[in-house]
């Protein structure tokens, strides 16, 4: 605690400025969110029967998707051209990638609550990076559940499809979900930052979260063309499922594009986060205290 | 009576003050009206006439479940989780105390909350979508106020339900785990994920008896125009049969958990 007197908030400390201070920091982003995060962990395990519980219920309502899915296949053969395999394959990754990224920062739309109360002033008078103590707080290890449905229907996608699988398309499946999680995050962090702005606002990212994944769950030949642009080119949450899907599959993308498209989204996931990085800088510089 | 009224309008005002939040909720629901309503065109497109509904009755089911999302709280939300934290912490000694019922007293407010969130959040949504799908309207006039009495009775229902959810919290204390699993029944048995019609067999049959089909499936069907004159009187009897049943059930657990109150805190 002793060192926290000396450091003053986060916006200053950059113009006291060292060469090389963004590695360490990031370095101790990453220590400091594993601290918070092992004790939410050790917090939640106090009550383990409640977290059996709680990760079920996460389990059994996020599968509720499939289930839709499912009751929609006891009446067709095929959804939009897809079968029911295809279409768990891009539920799977979806699902996964979504998954991953909501159990590391789900908590994010916590933000505008934080701004709103004043409780934000804490994070920015600790010594450690305001965005490792957003993502981390109130971690919760229940969100498993997600990932466990979209790895099991992933599981069942990969068991059924008749695939002439190659390396590149074994690698696809790893970096999807790698790469999707990062896409994901980004979203987070760029609704978190917009919370700065509109306090109340929250849910707006549900929209494009929880909105985001649902969509990625069905053929894009369901929706019509300007939406499948829309989540290509403007928010591009297609390179978390759709178009490395696609490409595993050999389906053709509604939009045109080359095949190696879907080999860019690391490439895509990386401009995301570091656009994300941004807009959150600025909306924490925006801050103001409501001073209570 | 008065004093009820007093409530709900307290209810409704009280949701009324948070108009960015309105706004952004209204963004969602029509986020996902749109992207179930595309879901939706895909499977009509192969199965016409599936579940009795041509593709514009479906639609229409589609923002119709996001009109009544939050208005019949098919997610559950509202007031229980308040009613448990006072439960929870003693304070409901105090409601107990009052001059008041605690049943009607909630009732009243959630009756309130229902109407702003069934004009903030579910009229916006609707026009939207009417404007981007071709929707069923009702074609008579008198379908409306039709529609709006089983939009009532199932907001009762759904009270009652999440009533018993609240009062479940005098025995366990933390209401977490009820709360979740009335979630995930409203979600699934409402008719949320699919109309319930298009539930297979058995399934079906009973998700379309059980009281939560009362929150979106029947004023759907109601709204929808599938429901006329006796058939009409038969659902709502439906739903003012299971209001009165869970209702009462309530009232028995606020009694029996009343006789045994040990309140927390002190």
């Amino acid at each position: 605690m002793a060192e926290s007197v000396a450091v003053p908030a986060d916006e200053e400390r950059e113009p006291a400025g060292f060469a090389f201070e963004d590695r360490p920091r990031l370095l101790e982003g990453f220590r400091a969110y594993g601290l918070i995060m092992a004790m939410w962990v050790r917090s939640t395990m106090a009550y383990r029967a409640s977290f059996a519980m709680t990760l079920f219920g996460d389990l059994a309502v996020t599968a509720f998707d499939f289930v839709t899915i499912l009751l929609m296949f006891t009446h067709v053969d095929a959804l939009g051209g897809y079968s029911l395999p295809e279409i768990a394959l891009l539920y799977g990754l979806s699902a996964t990638a979504f998954g991953v990224c909501d159990l590391l920062l789900g908590s994010m739309d916590r933000v505008g609550g934080r701004v709103r109360d004043g409780t934000l002033d804490t994070l920015l008078v600790r010594p450690v990076p305001v965005l490792a103590q957003v993502a981390a707080d109130r971690f919760a290890l229940r969100r498993l559940g997600r990932i466990t449905q979209g790895l099991l229907v992933l599981g069942y996608a990969v068991a059924c499809l008749d695939i002439a699988w190659t390396p590149l398309k074994v690698l696809m499946l790893p970096m999807t979900v790698i790469g999707g999680a990062a896409i994901f995050g980004a979203v987070f962090v760029a609704g978190a930052a917009f919370q700065f702005v509109a306090q109340d606002a929250s849910e707006v990212q549900n929209s494009f979260t929880y909105g985001g994944t649902t969509l990625l769950q069905y053929p894009p030949t369901v929706f019509a063309k300007d939406l499948v642009r829309g989540v290509t080119f403007v928010v591009p949450l297609a390179f978390a499922s759709w178009l490395p899907a696609l490409y595993v599959l050999g389906r053709e993308y509604p939009v045109d594009l080359p095949r190696w498209v879907a080999f860019l989204s690391p490439l895509v996931a990386a401009g995301c986060c570091g656009l994300a990085g941004l807009a959150w800088r600025a909306g924490l510089r925006s801050y103001r205290s409501t001073g209570s | 009576m008065r004093l009820y009224a007093v409530v709900a309008a307290g209810g409704f005002r009280r949701y009324a003050t948070y108009r960015t939040a309105t706004a952004a909720g209204v963004f969602t629901n029509t986020v996902f009206g749109f992207i179930m309503a595309y879901t939706y065109i895909a499977l009509w497109n192969e199965r016409p006439q599936l579940g009795g509904y041509d593709t514009s009755q479906a639609l229409t089911y589609v923002w119709l479940g996001q009109a009544l999302l939050m208005a019949s709280a098919l997610m559950g939300g509202g007031f229980e989780k308040e009613l448990v934290e006072r439960i929870r912490t003693g304070d409901v000694a105090v409601d107990l105390y009052r001059p008041a019922d605690l049943q009607l007293w909630w009732l009243a407010a959630d009756l309130g909350r229902a109407a702003f969130h069934l004009l903030g959040r579910g009229v916006v949504p609707m026009f939207l979508g009417a404007l981007a799908f071709d929707l069923a309207f009702p074609g008579s006039l008198w379908t409306w106020p039709a529609f709006l009495l089983s939009v009532f009775l199932g907001v009762v229902v759904s009270f009652a339900i999440r009533y018993l959810v609240a009062m479940s919290a005098f025995w366990l204390l933390d209401g977490a785990g009820a709360t979740q699993m009335a979630m995930l029944a409203g979600l699934f048995f409402s008719g949320m994920l699919l109309p319930l019609n298009l539930f297979p067999g058995l399934l079906g049959e009973v998700a379309r008896a059980l009281p939560w089909s009362s929150l979106l499936q029947v004023p759907a069907d109601v709204f929808l125009g599938k429901h006329i004159g006796w058939g009409l009187a038969g659902v709502y009897v439906f739903q003012a049969g299971w209001a009165l049943v869970l209702l009462g059930a309530g009232r028995l657990l606020q009694t029996a958990a009343t006789r045994r109150v040990v309140v927390q805190g002190g």
